[in-house]
């Protein structure tokens, strides 16, 4: 055992943990924990611009790599800053770290300068939190709140160390093992309920698997695959599900909801066994739940009991890991074909190619993430914002591997984009990785650039700049009677920006430019970012209104096809 | 959180469910607990909190109105909860509940003997007499609480203050935890948890 201060604990704990990367940002209560951090040099700091985008890196990090990521932040306005990037990974499950510092022990409760109640304040948005007090608990807190992070649904941890607390020294020891009376997640999944959701499964003359983001955290991709080919099952995804099952497999449907394929909502709505995997059933992929599919019966696999009833009555519900019980169902089920159930759905296909993209002299989004997809052979990662840009970067990248695509699905975080980036690449230098932003989006957190730079990190930047917030500018034209009250947004010269930054730029003005310069993209070795000029009053089709169910999924309509 | 009139008895019960939750006695739990039912949009018609017979452990007897909430749903989001260990729903069990209330009432010469009388039915204690007013301490159910409000009520209750609903299940059964974690850990636990009440940094709990 080893006498240390506070601060070294914090490093050397979080060592411990397999941490190596942390995104942050100084202040006066964690100048402790910066002043130790040369003693650690595994331990690599970025610096962010805004604590915001630190969180996101964190996550970006974490969902690009399936490991923890870290963020941190002083007390005060960099503990809030954070809340933003934490209620993300908090809606959407990923394990992500928040340290902050708070004032020291004695003015706690008073209001001095700095002073945040950011235990209070992010309760509601972490799996668990914690205030550390001593120092002597500092290694049982860091590898409790590492293994809450990781373990069952994945979820964001903060843990908040007043400044004395870091500088304060104690004896060193490190627990050999977590025990929480109050947190034994259920991974196995009992063995009666599978046997009931095979035998649903063999009588089901149309199944249907929805595959959510759990299956990706549980690293299931390959059991679900051989359930879907034994049993001759359908799998569409959920938006954040995508990657979880390839979309080039021939039982593949891409994925549901409010802008999802056509097909895929149909087959949802007409299926008579539905089979929810790491998922959720959330009102955007579901459509109105009162109108969902009433007569399917529901077998929902997730290892959160309480997502398990929550939205919809499940005939067969299974709490365990996606990675336990689809390889036992699989062995249950029979070995089956479906042809008049999977004709069915590829002739919806055939009628309504959701993804076909139309001739046109202007430059359509859907085109641009086209070109991306064939340029980069379908390979890169793909980091988007919120808005149309998403969901075009959802519906015409087609994606073959888990973590893929990294999305802001849940609290539809704008400016997710450009940070989330950053940590996917700093997960993964050698991974090719786009950052897909909109006008708006990208405006949110485009400090962030300097990272980019101060890292030498490759991300390539395409916008979609079509000067308006695209989505509202969408529902106004539609359900607002083209009201665009404030919707068209001015922006930067994005390149002049980028130069500023010195970021190399390319604006790309017609249609003929788009491969060249997505090219000329690939080939520069440093960050690049290219300002797509797009067509400017385009719409994201299919879609189902809010608050309408998938039954009556909208596509484009003629006028709009022939635009 | 549950509305109260003025005779101190609440709105006649709907359905309702009462949840036992045995949690971890540590700064903040009950923030979360109370915190997850006000975001989750669950009415709490009474909740009490005090040691259990387990070293280091609360037990929370919260009674809900089932309108509002699932008790399915309930269980399982408190169950979420880190610091929550265990959680009973006694709704469907054989149970005995009680609460208990003291009552200052306005008396005299004139009345003190009535009101004794009315203490004595219904087996209420007096606890502090004085010129003008005699304190009741009464114990059982909410409804013979309310009958003794009622009753003290034409005489003028100068104060109330009600405790709300703990419970048991009859026979041997209980919502005790059998699971005693390791003693290291306990230790390191007993001191994040066991603070002296003016360090708390917070007064959510």
């Amino acid at each position: 055992m080893a006498r240390m201060t506070g601060a070294q604990m914090v490093l050397e704990s979080l060592q411990r943990e397999g941490v190596d990367t942390m995104f942050g940002y100084p202040g006066g209560v964690v100048l402790p924990l910066y002043d130790t951090l040369p003693q650690f040099p595994g331990m690599r700091h970025i610096l962010c611009r805004h604590e915001q985008g630190a969180a996101h890196m964190a996550d970006g990090y974490a969902r690009a790599s399936g490991r923890m990521g870290l963020c941190l932040g002083t007390s005060g306005p960099g503990a809030t800053n954070l809340v933003t990037g934490i209620c993300t990974s908090w809606m959407d499950s990923t394990p992500v770290f928040a340290l902050t510092g708070n004032v020291t022990r004695s003015l706690l409760g008073k209001d001095g300068f700095q002073e945040a109640d950011i235990t209070g304040i992010t309760q509601p948005i972490t799996k668990h939190n914690y205030l550390v007090m001593n120092a002597r608990e500092i290694p049982l807190t860091i590898r409790e709140a590492a293994h809450i992070a990781t373990t069952g649904r994945p979820g964001p941890v903060l843990v908040d160390i007043p400044k004395d607390v870091f500088q304060e020294t104690d004896e060193f020891e490190w627990p050999e093992q977590v025990s929480l009376r109050g947190y034994k997640p259920n991974v196995e999944g009992h063995a009666g309920m599978i046997r009931r959701a095979a035998e649903l499964i063999d009588q089901a003359e149309r199944p249907i698997i929805i595959s959510g983001h759990g299956v990706i955290w549980a690293e299931a991709s390959k059991e679900l695959l051989e359930l879907s080919e034994k049993a001759q099952i359908p799998v569409i995804t959920t938006f954040l599900g995508i990657g979880g099952f390839p979309e080039s497999h021939e039982l593949s449907y891409g994925w549901l909801g409010m802008h999802g394929m056509f097909y895929a909502n149909m087959a949802a709505d007409k299926a008579d066994v539905v089979i929810g995997i790491g998922m959720r059933f959330d009102d955007r992929a579901m459509g109105r739940f009162k109108d969902f599919n009433p007569t399917a019966k529901i077998v929902h696999i997730d290892i959160d009991p309480a997502e398990i009833g929550k939205n919809f009555p499940t005939a067969v519900p299974i709490v365990g890991s996606a990675k336990n019980v689809i390889p036992r169902l699989t062995e249950l089920v029979k070995q089956q074909t479906r042809p008049n159930w999977i004709s069915w759905i590829d002739n919806q296909r055939e009628l309504h190619p959701s993804l076909h993209i139309r001739e046109s002299r202007r430059m359509l989004p859907q085109y641009v993430v086209r070109s991306i997809y064939e340029e980069t052979q379908g390979n890169a990662n793909i980091v988007t914002g919120v808005g149309q840009h998403q969901m075009w970067a959802g519906q015409h990248y087609f994606y073959n591997r888990p973590r893929q695509l990294i999305t802001s699905g849940g609290l539809g975080t704008m400016g997710f984009e450009l940070p989330a980036a950053i940590g996917a690449q700093v997960a993964l230098p050698d991974m090719e990785t786009w950052a897909i932003c909109g006008d708006g989006s990208f405006q949110m957190t485009l400090q962030e650039m300097s990272v980019l730079v101060d890292e030498q990190l490759p991300v390539k930047m395409a916008i979609f700049n079509n000067g308006y917030l695209g989505m509202i500018r969408q529902w106004q034209e539609l359900f607002y009677d083209k009201n665009y009250s404030s919707s068209g947004i001015s922006q930067p010269d994005f390149c002049k920006l980028a130069d500023a930054y010195g970021i190399k730029a390319i604006r790309v003005e017609t249609k003929a430019e788009v491969p060249l310069a997505i090219r000329e993209a690939r080939a520069h070795k440093g960050p690049i970012l290219l300002d797509f000029q797009i067509d400017q009053e385009e719409n994201v089709w299919p879609m189902v209104p809010a608050g309408a169910s998938l039954a009556e999924t909208i596509e484009a309509p003629a006028h709009e096809l022939a635009r | 959180m549950s509305t109260t009139t003025t005779n101190g008895s609440r709105p006649k019960p709907h359905t309702q469910h009462t949840v036992v939750a045995i949690v971890e006695d540590k700064p903040g739990v009950l923030m979360r607990v109370s915190s997850l039912f006000r975001r989750r949009g669950f009415n709490i018609d009474s909740l009490t909190v005090g040691r259990s017979e387990m070293e280091g452990l609360s037990r929370i007897t919260i009674v809900v109105d089932g309108e509002s909430a699932p008790v399915e749903q309930v269980e399982k989001q408190l169950y979420k909860l880190i610091d929550v260990v265990k959680v009973s729903d006694l709704s469907n069990e054989d149970i005995v509940a009680r609460e208990l209330a003291i009552i200052k009432v306005r008396a005299n010469n004139m009345n003190r003997h009535e009101l004794l009388d009315i203490a004595n039915v219904f087996r209420a204690d007096v606890i502090d007499i004085a010129t003008n007013s005699i304190m009741l301490q009464v114990v059982g159910d909410e409804d013979k609480i309310d009958g003794l409000i009622k009753m003290c009520e034409p005489y003028g209750i100068r104060e109330l203050s009600r405790t709300g609903r703990i419970a048991m299940v009859r026979g041997t059964k209980t919502t005790t935890v059998h699971d005693p974690e390791p003693e290291k850990i306990a230790r390191i636990h007993a001191s994040q948890g066991r603070r002296v009440e003016g360090e708390l940094p917070f007064s959510s709990d």
